[in-house]
């Protein structure tokens, strides 16, 4: 692990747009997964949604292999000063948390897909298709997969909510540079 | 236009592979095999629609009815009449049943029936025929043909096999391609008793 004091006062434009990027789609995935799986949808619609569902979803999967694969090869950003040892180790703590389930979510998706006796492909954006994963089929496990994942992702969305609140204390009573230097701003007094 | 009794005994009389295929099958002559016959549940009305990365959807109509007759020197003006319900599609997943009886696809609550009317009858060989028609699904109607080949006989039923290819666009089905194709392909055995 590096030092801090080899690190870097911000972030780099990667980490930026990728945390921002993977935000977006995030909430984007769960809203979308929470409208298509109402019982009273159009049937067509609800396919649809479906298969756009899991073409983002496995887009948020690349995207957070890279930002994973990244924070551990690139020199980590500098806390801001002022925190406490709690605070940082909570920091750091809800940091990791958020990395690896931006991965798990959309991997316990891809297992849904691949578990499901129904064996629909995933077609990614009508572009190429996405092999399931080599895993025994059957209703139970797909049903297993699709609490996983729902759990999980409803666990995110807490997370997020946490994390945006610190965000916005750090930015709002604190007066530090945690949520600016996220948002590329270079100047801040 | 050469009627179709007159090609068939043309072929009858000239190729002897087709004296083979006669014994082989028991190809009747049009004036034997002439009479109306009612589609029987021997039958078999399956179909399979592809998807993307190989294998696809197989599935078949457990309730249907219809009828044919074979006019004796006048193949062209012979006719068939089919329909079957929707409701009745089976795929050996419930969940996929359902969904294709549901709005997304037959909207068999409000589309009781498909229907198939043919207006033309070709033979193409000593035991085949195209049969064109009007295919009636969702409120769409639409030209289709099917290639018929006759496969047995036995004096009282009469059994061909049918192949046909249909697009679900033109019936408003056409949902969840191009994942799955837009194209049905029918493998149908259809069984006659004679009336």
């Amino acid at each position: 692990m590096r030092r801090y004091a080899d690190a870097f006062e911000r972030y780099n434009f990667l980490t930026i747009t990728l945390h921002w990027l993977i935000a977006l789609l995030i909430l984007g995935l769960i809203v979308l997964g929470f409208i298509m799986t109402r019982s009273s949808i159009d049937p067509a619609l609800q396919f649809s949604l479906f298969q756009w569902h899991k073409s983002f979803g496995m887009l948020v999967l690349l995207l957070s292999l890279i930002r994973l694969a990244h924070s551990f090869f690139y020199v980590r950003a500098k806390p801001v000063g002022g925190m406490s040892v709690a605070e940082h180790l909570a920091a750091r703590a809800m940091h990791h948390l958020l990395l690896l389930l931006a991965v798990i979510v959309p991997f316990a998706g891809w297992m849904i897909a691949s578990v499901s006796t129904l064996e629909i492909p995933t077609f990614a954006f009508d572009l190429f298709v996405i092999p399931h994963l080599p895993v025994e089929k059957s209703d139970a496990a797909e049903a297993w997969w699709t609490t996983a994942h729902a759990v999980l992702a409803y666990f995110v969305l807490a997370l997020v909510a946490l994390h945006a609140g610190a965000a916005l204390y750090h930015h709002y009573a604190r007066r530090d540079a945690v949520l600016i230097r996220m948002l590329g701003i270079r100047r801040y007094r | 236009m050469i009627r179709g009794t007159a090609i068939l005994v043309a072929i009858i009389i000239c190729s002897p592979y087709s004296q083979s295929v006669q014994a082989a099958t028991g190809i009747p002559s049009l004036t034997d095999a002439a009479g109306r016959y009612t589609i029987t549940n021997a039958s078999d009305i399956r179909f399979h629609v592809d998807q993307v990365g190989g294998g696809g959807i197989k599935g078949s109509f457990g309730s249907f009815s219809g009828n044919f007759n074979l006019k004796a020197g006048d193949l062209d003006h012979s006719m068939v009449n089919f329909e079957l319900k929707p409701q009745s599609v089976s795929t050996g997943q419930t969940r996929v049943d359902a969904f294709l009886r549901s709005s997304a696809v037959f909207d068999s609550d409000n589309y009781e029936k498909i229907t198939f009317r043919s207006n033309r009858i070709e033979q193409t060989g000593p035991d085949r025929a195209h049969v064109t028609g009007t295919l009636t699904a969702k409120g769409h109607s639409a030209p289709e043909s099917f290639d018929v080949r006759l496969t047995s006989w036995n004096g009282r039923t009469i059994g061909f096999t049918v192949r046909g290819q249909i697009l679900r666009s033109h019936y408003a089905m056409d949902v969840g391609t191009p994942i799955y194709s837009n194209l049905v392909q029918f493998d149908m055995v259809v069984e006659g008793q004679r009336n």
